[in-house]
């Protein structure tokens, strides 16, 4: 396992402060026979200019409802959007259909579908006109930007073959060339790789990243694949019940104490080897990833230390590393050690003490 | 009856039964096809949902279907007259041929567009396309393999009917079949009859399902092309 990690790709930059998705208070209720569904229940999301952005959740959680409510596919029941400075909700108009305004602002907000949703009767350059067909661009037009964006997802070549005859993963870089026709700022994802196997996943996701870099595009992803989140996430939401119960930058996450997000995005095992031991999780970010910490404890307080589990990943472009390991004694005979290795710069999560650990993350 | 004396009326009666059908298939298109997407278009989660219209329309249809064509037929004379100025011949026949067969074909219409994955829909919403864009780069593109088959079913259908039409003195084949073959013992001329109408619809199922299995197999998406029906009988 390779302790020393390789020059850190930059990982923000692209991204501004400037939000250019934002929903607050989103509240989406369904109705029917009487029933009713909370889908989402108060939602606030910050999506920063030029982020990759995942909400992950498992199905039932809501996420799906958000994404369609911030292009208004859904109508929500309450609460704002606003995406690129422009209130959304307060285009909407009555009743159930988009109006003209709503429908102009749509056409600069691209959407990437699970199930692609290709039109079979079109071949792959007309599907991708299609788009600019609705902007009411001229026949030249359209066609050379078809073939433009084409050749920017990699499939110059297939042009004129038809949906069918393409692989799944080739069908989804059809479904991003579309939705990149009208130029937006803003790209959603509606679970684009969940009928992927893994390598193509893996490729979509990297154009994704790709785009993201070239053309300072916003994207705004929802998954129920921590992978997902972990190879392409700048940021990230948790949504449960309808809920965002967690959010913000990866490194903000895994700088989180008792996360469960920075948890499921980096999972470590290990149990205590014995009633009378303090089990301490430590996480390495960016700078001090490289310091001999370990050695540096052992040696300073003459101390055991029995390592449980290790990993070091990129997560959203950064190195981290996380270590889970064991000091004898209990929590009290350790706090020295422990303040110790937090002088350092590196967060500790003390299995055990959540709520000491909650309170300090507090502050 | 001697071969001479058979072969004009058969001749006069295939003009006769291709105007018949040829025209009100045209309208039974041209009108059948907008009502079938709007009984789409209005149901409950449909793009213009408006329950009460879907209810009018479905049971105009319904009740414009269960009528027996030669009922229709009486019942649509003052109609026919104040639309063609007359209640006999075969343009009064195309008149309830048509009214028969919008209703018929709407169904069908139908059916072939609400298979049209609401996720296409969707994406077209996505773009900023409005209803009218959804129908005419969505839904009737997609369902055109379908829609053709359910047109061929409307003809093969209309050519059925057509018979009924000679009560009105249209003349065409299954006036001739029933006039000379059945009434007057002309049992020969019957069976050519019932013969060119067998070889006339295969013709037409088989050019119909030839064209929708040609754009299904374009397009490829989910299931089966329909299958070669050749010997459907007219109903």
């Amino acid at each position: 396992m390779p302790l020393c990690p390789g020059t850190p790709t930059p990982a923000h930059s692209t991204v501004t402060e400037t939000h250019v998705i934002t929903t607050t208070g989103l509240t989406k209720v369904y109705r029917s026979r009487g029933r009713e569904v909370t889908a989402l229940d108060g939602v606030d999301l910050h999506v920063r200019e030029g982020e990759v952005y995942g909400v992950i959740g498992q199905s039932g959680a809501g996420k799906s409802s958000l994404i369609r409510c911030v292009n208004l596919l859904e109508r929500p029941t309450s609460g704002t959007v606003t995406v690129a400075g422009q209130d959304l909700t307060a285009l909407a108009g009555r009743g159930p259909r988009a109006g003209k305004e709503l429908r102009q602002a749509r056409s600069r907000i691209g959407m990437v579908f699970q199930h692609f949703n290709l039109l079979s009767s079109r071949t792959v350059q007309d599907n991708v006109e299609l788009p600019l067909e609705i902007l009411g661009k001229s026949g030249k037009e359209r066609s050379r930007k078809a073939l433009e964006l084409l050749d920017l997802v990699g499939l110059a070549d297939k042009a004129g073959a038809y949906p069918a005859q393409l692989s799944g993963g080739q069908k989804q870089r059809v479904g991003i060339a579309r939705a990149l026709a009208g130029d937006p700022k803003v790209l959603l994802s509606d679970e684009a790789t969940s009928a992927l196997d893994p390598e193509t996943t893996r490729s979509i996701l990297a154009l994704l990243r790709d785009l993201n870099r070239q053309l300072g595009l916003t994207v705004l992803l929802i998954t129920h694949e921590m992978d997902v989140v972990k190879s392409v996430c700048d940021s990230a939401a948790l949504m449960e019940n309808g809920r965002i119960v967690e959010s913000g930058t990866v490194s903000e996450l895994l700088a989180t104490p008792g996360s469960e997000l920075a948890a499921a995005l980096f999972p470590l095992d290990g149990e205590a080897s014995g009633e009378d031991r303090t089990v301490v999780d430590v996480t390495f970010q960016g700078e001090s990833a490289t310091q001999p910490v370990i050695s540096q404890l052992a040696r300073t307080y003459n101390i055991d230390i029995s390592i449980l589990g290790a990993a070091i990943d990129t997560v959203g472009g950064l190195q981290v590393g996380r270590m889970r390991i064991e000091l004898p004694g209990r929590y009290e005979d350790n706090v020295v050690p422990i303040g110790f290795l937090r002088e350092q710069g590196l967060q500790i999560d003390v299995l055990g003490h959540e709520s000491v650990l909650v309170k300090e993350g507090a502050k | 009856m001697t071969w001479s004396e058979m072969q004009p009326l058969l001749e006069q009666a295939c003009w006769d039964t291709l105007y018949m059908v040829g025209w009100s298939t045209l309208i039974a298109v041209v009108g059948g096809l907008p009502l079938g997407i709007l009984l789409v278009l209005t149901d409950r989660g449909g793009l213009l949902q408006n329950l009460v219209a879907n209810k009018v329309i479905g049971q105009v249809v319904n009740i414009a279907r269960s009528l027996p064509f030669i009922i229709l037929m009486v019942a649509l004379m003052t109609f026919t007259r104040w639309i063609t100025g007359t209640t006999i011949g075969v343009e009064a026949a195309i008149v309830p041929l048509a009214v028969g067969a919008i209703p018929f074909f709407a169904r069908l219409v139908e059916t072939a567009v609400r298979e049209v994955d609401h996720g296409l829909v969707e994406a077209v919403q996505a773009m900023g396309g409005n209803t009218w864009t959804v129908v005419r780069k969505v839904l009737v593109p997609e369902s055109l393999p379908s829609l053709i088959s359910s047109t061929t079913t409307t003809v093969v259908a209309l050519i059925g009917y057509s018979a009924m039409a000679g009560t009105v003195g249209a003349g065409g084949l299954g006036d001739i079949a029933i006039r000379y073959g059945y009434q007057r013992f002309e049992t020969g001329l019957m069976w050519i009859t019932v013969a060119i109408l067998a070889v006339v619809i295969s013709l037409i199922q088989f050019a119909g399902d030839y064209a929708a299995r040609s754009l299904h197999r374009r397009g490829a998406h989910a299931g089966p092309a329909p299958k070669l029906r050749l010997l459907k009988a007219a109903s």
